[in-house]
């Protein structure tokens, strides 16, 4: 597979200035003050991705995420390193930030694919496109002052998506228009996807890259901390979390709480659809905690199937070993195999005390011919 | 209804799509090459420069040749009616030389706050950046052609024959006119955004700039002899506008003598009484001069540019 994106030892600082002079008078009376402090937003960053790979890059706030996508895009340079890239790029960083308010949606267009890097004819072929995937028609001559904020982003959305690039960079812009639009943009990142053109896109919804990422990597303040498989991806994503979490609040935070063991009484996770599993939770706990035990459950395809009630099972944990039981009467999920994380939380449900991601897998054999997930024993009869 | 697996569609492979190199500082060639391959874009700025300017206005694009205007009937008010220099067809004189600072003015004055202004565009959207100052260049050269056709129009409704020999050095003129305003309006831009003051400055250096370059009085009439004196000539023409309006002024207003209108009449040196070759090799040389400029102010911006994520 060819390497579209080349990402060599990249590091980005920032100069962050504590008191900024910018006019000459200020400038002239104080010249050394003002100082300035170096902020590293990306520390040596390799990955490459190849040609048609989906690629979710994760992260907390403030983790580098968009600082990596704007060097990747051209908008900043890097401090060091290099990025190298095969093929043409359309970024969706900030919907529509190089519209003109004065001018019409079809001159803006124009405008927006020139600055996009497509020349007049380009947009010239597919303008009745854009309008079209935009639903703009009658709009397409007013003023973009005139637009709502909704008309706006699905015109650049538009126009970003129409003109055929080989990388296509998402940041976090599927959260505006309505619920249908959004629909539309995820249906046209999938048509990109089995068209063969490459990826990449930052999140902060887990859900979403294992929905459709192939791969993914984690980073953390500036540094890349896991590269690989969206599950390995996640799972590393979610202790860091759990980790800075744990950190930041490790005043209120409850003594040391781990997360053992999952146990069968057979030893087996294999279960019948229809038929029950009951499991064990083993869980050590330095002191007295009460909080609320979690579980979820994931297909192996990333689709979140349940997830119990974080505020629905108290527990009162002893210092030392406690056992939490699970019971699960006539699961109705169809075959495959689904992955159980479990965790404890707070008692108001904000504060995850501890996590296990993935501590087991259930296998599900089923016999009858329904499809999906789940068996709803539909009866269906004439009427 | 999407149909639930749809064949791969076929792509051209990038294995052999050109490897574009991002990092720390592009090198000149590398920067000006990015910069000839976003022809397009820069045309696609100067439009909406000038539909933006004018959205709106009933007179629209006539509002360009308003205030150029309205300067050319003040200045001739000044210096031929109420000061009474003496200049025959001064209007011409004056038009020849207002047409080349008015696009200098314009591109400067409008190139400096325009990374600060699209500040927006700058953060979000990759593009080489001096291309925001180079379309107000680009703008001011529509506005400049314009009036150069209205000054052609003036010339055939006095009856005032252009020098037709010199018209072949307007060509150099113009491109070390262009690469100096560029050059110019490239490097205020960058540097606008570290000190925002330099927008405030530039009005005020602007006018002193003016009255540096001779488009209201004759340099040949009022200071050349001063200034020879004190061996300072030379200063006066390290200003390159000053070229540049001489030979505008040679093309169009013609004469190097003239007699006063006023009364009693006397001989006037109007312009300098060089030659036709001393015009070509001052202006080619100023040409070759502007195009070293423009790339000092090239890598000048290449510098400036890291660092505006933080100073925007």
């Amino acid at each position: 597979m060819t390497t579209v994106i080349d990402v060599r030892h990249v590091s980005k600082q920032f100069k962050i200035h504590h008191e900024r002079h910018q006019s000459l008078k200020e400038r002239l009376l104080h010249p050394r003050a003002g100082s300035t402090e170096l902020f590293n937003a990306l520390t040596d960053v390799n990955f490459t991705v190849g040609d048609g790979e989906t690629v979710g890059i994760l992260g907390q706030n403030g983790s580098g995420k968009s600082t990596l996508l704007k060097c990747i895009c051209g908008v900043l340079q890097p401090t060091t390193g290099e990025i190298r890239l095969r093929g043409n790029l359309a970024a969706l960083l900030e919907l529509g930030a190089g519209f003109q308010h004065e001018l019409s949606g079809r001159d803006n267009v124009y405008l927006y694919g020139s600055i996009l890097g497509f020349s007049h004819r380009m947009v010239d072929g597919i303008f009745d496109d854009i309008v079209a995937f935009s639903e703009l028609d009658q709009f397409i001559d007013t003023q973009v002052k005139f637009y709502s904020s909704g008309m706006y982003v699905r015109l650049a959305f538009a126009v970003a998506v129409n003109v055929d690039p080989d990388i296509l960079v998402v940041d976090e812009v599927l959260a505006v228009g309505d619920e249908r639009f959004q629909a539309k943009c995820l249906d046209r990142i999938s048509r990109f996807q089995q068209e063969g053109r490459t990826i990449l896109l930052v999140t902060h919804s887990a859900d979403t890259v294992k929905a459709i990422c192939d791969s993914a990597i984690v980073l953390e303040s500036g540094q890349l901390i896991a590269n690989g498989s969206v599950q390995d991806a996640l799972r590393v994503f979610r202790e860091h979390l759990l980790d800075d979490v744990t950190e930041r609040e490790r005043a209120d935070a409850p003594p040391g709480i781990s997360i053992d063991a999952l146990t069968t009484p057979s030893g087996s996770f294999d279960v019948r659809s229809g038929g029950g599993l009951h499991f064990d939770v083993d869980i050590t706990a330095e002191g007295a905690v009460s909080g609320n035990f979690v579980m979820e459950v994931f297909t192996r395809g990333g689709m979140l199937v349940s997830r119990s009630d974080p505020k629905g099972a108290p527990v009162n944990l002893k210092p030392g070993h406690n056992r939490v039981g699970v019971d699960l009467a006539e699961l109705p999920l169809l075959d495959g195999v689904y992955d159980v994380n479990v965790g404890v939380v707070d008692p108001m449900g904000n504060t995850v005390y501890a996590w296990r991601e993935q501590a087991a897998a259930i296998q599900v054999l089923y016999d009858g011919r329904e499809g999906g997930i789940v068996e709803l024993g539909a009866a269906i009869r004439q009427a | 209804m999407t149909d639930p697996t749809p064949a791969r569609v076929e792509r051209r492979s990038l294995e052999r799509a050109p490897v574009r190199v991002m990092s720390a500082r592009a090198n000149l060639p590398t920067r000006l090459r990015n910069l000839a391959s976003r022809r397009e874009l820069l045309s696609g700025l100067i439009k909406s420069d000038i539909k933006i300017k004018y959205k709106g206005s009933v007179l629209g694009l006539f509002w360009s040749m308003l205030a150029p205007a309205f300067t050319l009937a003040i200045y001739f008010m000044v210096f031929s009616v109420v000061l009474k220099n003496g200049y025959p067809n001064f209007v011409i004189y004056l038009f020849s030389g207002l047409v080349v600072w008015n696009l200098f003015m314009n591109a400067v004055s409008g190139a400096t706050g325009v990374i600060v202004d699209r500040a927006g565009l700058v953060k979000k959207v990759s593009f080489p950046r001096e291309i925001l100052a180079l379309s107000n260049v680009g703008a001011a050269v529509i506005y400049f052609l314009i009036q150069l056709f209205v000054l052609c129009l003036l010339l055939l409704v006095v009856g005032h024959a252009p020098a037709w020999g010199f018209l072949w050095i307007l060509p150099f003129s113009f491109a070390a006119l262009y690469l100096l305003t560029a050059s110019v309006a490239i490097v205020m831009s960058a540097v606008t955004v570290y000190l925002r003051d330099v927008r405030h400055l530039m009005d005020v250096l602007l006018q002193l700039w003016f009255w540096l370059t001779p488009v209201v009085y004759s340099y040949e009439h009022t200071i050349a002899a001063a200034l020879h004196r004190h061996g300072f000539a030379w200063l006066y023409f390290l200003n390159p506008v000053t070229l540049i309006v001489l030979t505008f002024q040679r093309v169009f207003y013609v004469s190097q003598t003239v007699l006063s209108t006023t009364a009693p009449h006397p001989v006037i040196h109007v312009l300098p009484t060089w030659p036709m070759s001393t015009y070509f090799y001052l202006n080619a040389g100023l040409v070759g001069i502007m195009a070293v400029l423009f790339l000092i102010a090239e890598s000048i911006f290449g510098r400036l540019e890291g660092n505006f994520e933080s100073e925007l």
